[in-house]
């Protein structure tokens, strides 16, 4: 009977801490890896890589933006993939609605529509960004990328960066 | 003493108030999570899915446990994040799911037909009346990650209580 208690103890614990710790990830802030070196060198620099083990950078995700879901051009999101919803990318916001963007290797403008914006990887090279898919739903948005903290030597803040030359908010 | 006295009697009382504050955030993350991840109820109105729902507004229950599993298809009634405006939610029936061909009837036309395809992981939405919604008839398909959960039971108003099938 006694181990029947404390068993059904810490499952009530068990069950509370779960409930607060999903309701923190949602709400707050969570912490999620990145993978691929569509970011490098912000995320994953190649330099990061230990006796030819590369780490991936595990990264701060805060969601009390999305109550407003207001971005400035520069932030790092993460966002569910619009072809595929089970898959999660992270990317940075070039344009936000309103603004005209010059589309990567082709001279084609475009507007960017009400509720959407431009993301693009860091890494031109490698990455699977808005130059493919076009501009997604900012509905799609699950947070913003504030700091990185893991590895130990790469803690810090994530930078804004934005490039001025492809964007125009006329 | 009386110092004595007064720190335990303040002791206690800080120690009550913070056990109540951790009830209530307890009971606020219950209520989060089954919000989010089991059954929330959403007032919808406007004309856009009449003659399912009402132009005055129904409470309804949807449940955000099946478009997880991608277990939403054609005909389901869904609760969706505006492509627009993320911070609406607006309700649509799913008509279409990725390599389905649609065929609509373009938006302030009464007999121009169009066709088109879904691309990969979206969904066409539409609303049950025509001619009055804002739907992927306007913005196109949307993608699956927008779609908030599924609508399944009408609790106000009580004349029209009951499950919304397909």
């Amino acid at each position: 009977m006694a181990s029947g208690n404390i068993l059904w103890k810490y499952t009530k614990k068990l069950f509370t801490l779960g409930l607060v710790g999903l309701t923190v990830s949602d709400s707050f802030a969570s912490v999620s890896p990145v993978r691929g070196a569509s970011m490098s060198p912000t995320f994953n620099p190649s330099i990061s890589s230990l006796m030819g083990l590369t780490t991936d950078d595990y990264v701060l995700v805060e969601k009390t933006c999305l109550m407003k879901y207001k971005f400035s051009h520069g932030d790092v999101v993460v966002f569910s993939s619009p072809s595929n919803h089970k898959e999660k990318h992270i990317k940075r916001v070039i344009a936000l609605p309103g603004d005209w963007i010059g589309i990567r290797h082709t001279s084609d403008v475009l507007r960017i529509p009400d509720g959407h914006c431009w993301v693009e990887g860091d890494n031109p090279s490698s990455s699977m960004d808005s130059n493919s898919f076009g501009p997604i739903p900012l509905g799609l948005v699950k947070g913003r990328v504030t700091h990185i903290v893991w590895p130990p030597q790469r803690i810090g803040a994530v930078e804004k960066r934005i490039p001025t030359d492809r964007i125009s908010s006329i | 003493m009386a110092v004595l006295n007064y720190v335990r009697q303040w002791r206690s009382l800080a120690k009550e108030a913070l056990d109540r504050t951790a009830i209530v955030a307890k009971f606020l993350c219950f209520l989060h999570v089954t919000n989010t991840y089991l059954c929330s109820s959403t007032l919808v109105y406007g004309p856009s899915m009449l003659p399912t729902l009402n132009i005055t507004g129904d409470v309804v229950l949807a449940e955000h446990v099946s478009h997880r599993f991608g277990k939403v298809g054609p005909g389901d009634l869904v609760l969706v994040r505006s492509p627009d405006d993320p911070r609406k939610t607006v309700t649509k029936r799913i008509v279409g799911v990725e390599g389905d061909k649609v065929t609509f009837l373009v938006p302030m036309s009464t007999h121009q037909y169009r066709t088109a395809v879904v691309p990969k992981g979206h969904v066409w939405i539409q609303g049950d009346n025509t001619y009055v919604s804002n739907d992927s008839r306007n913005f196109g398909p949307v993608p699956y990650g927008l779609i908030q959960g599924k609508v399944f039971f009408r609790v106000w108003p009580p004349d029209s209580i009951g499950f919304l099938g397909q």
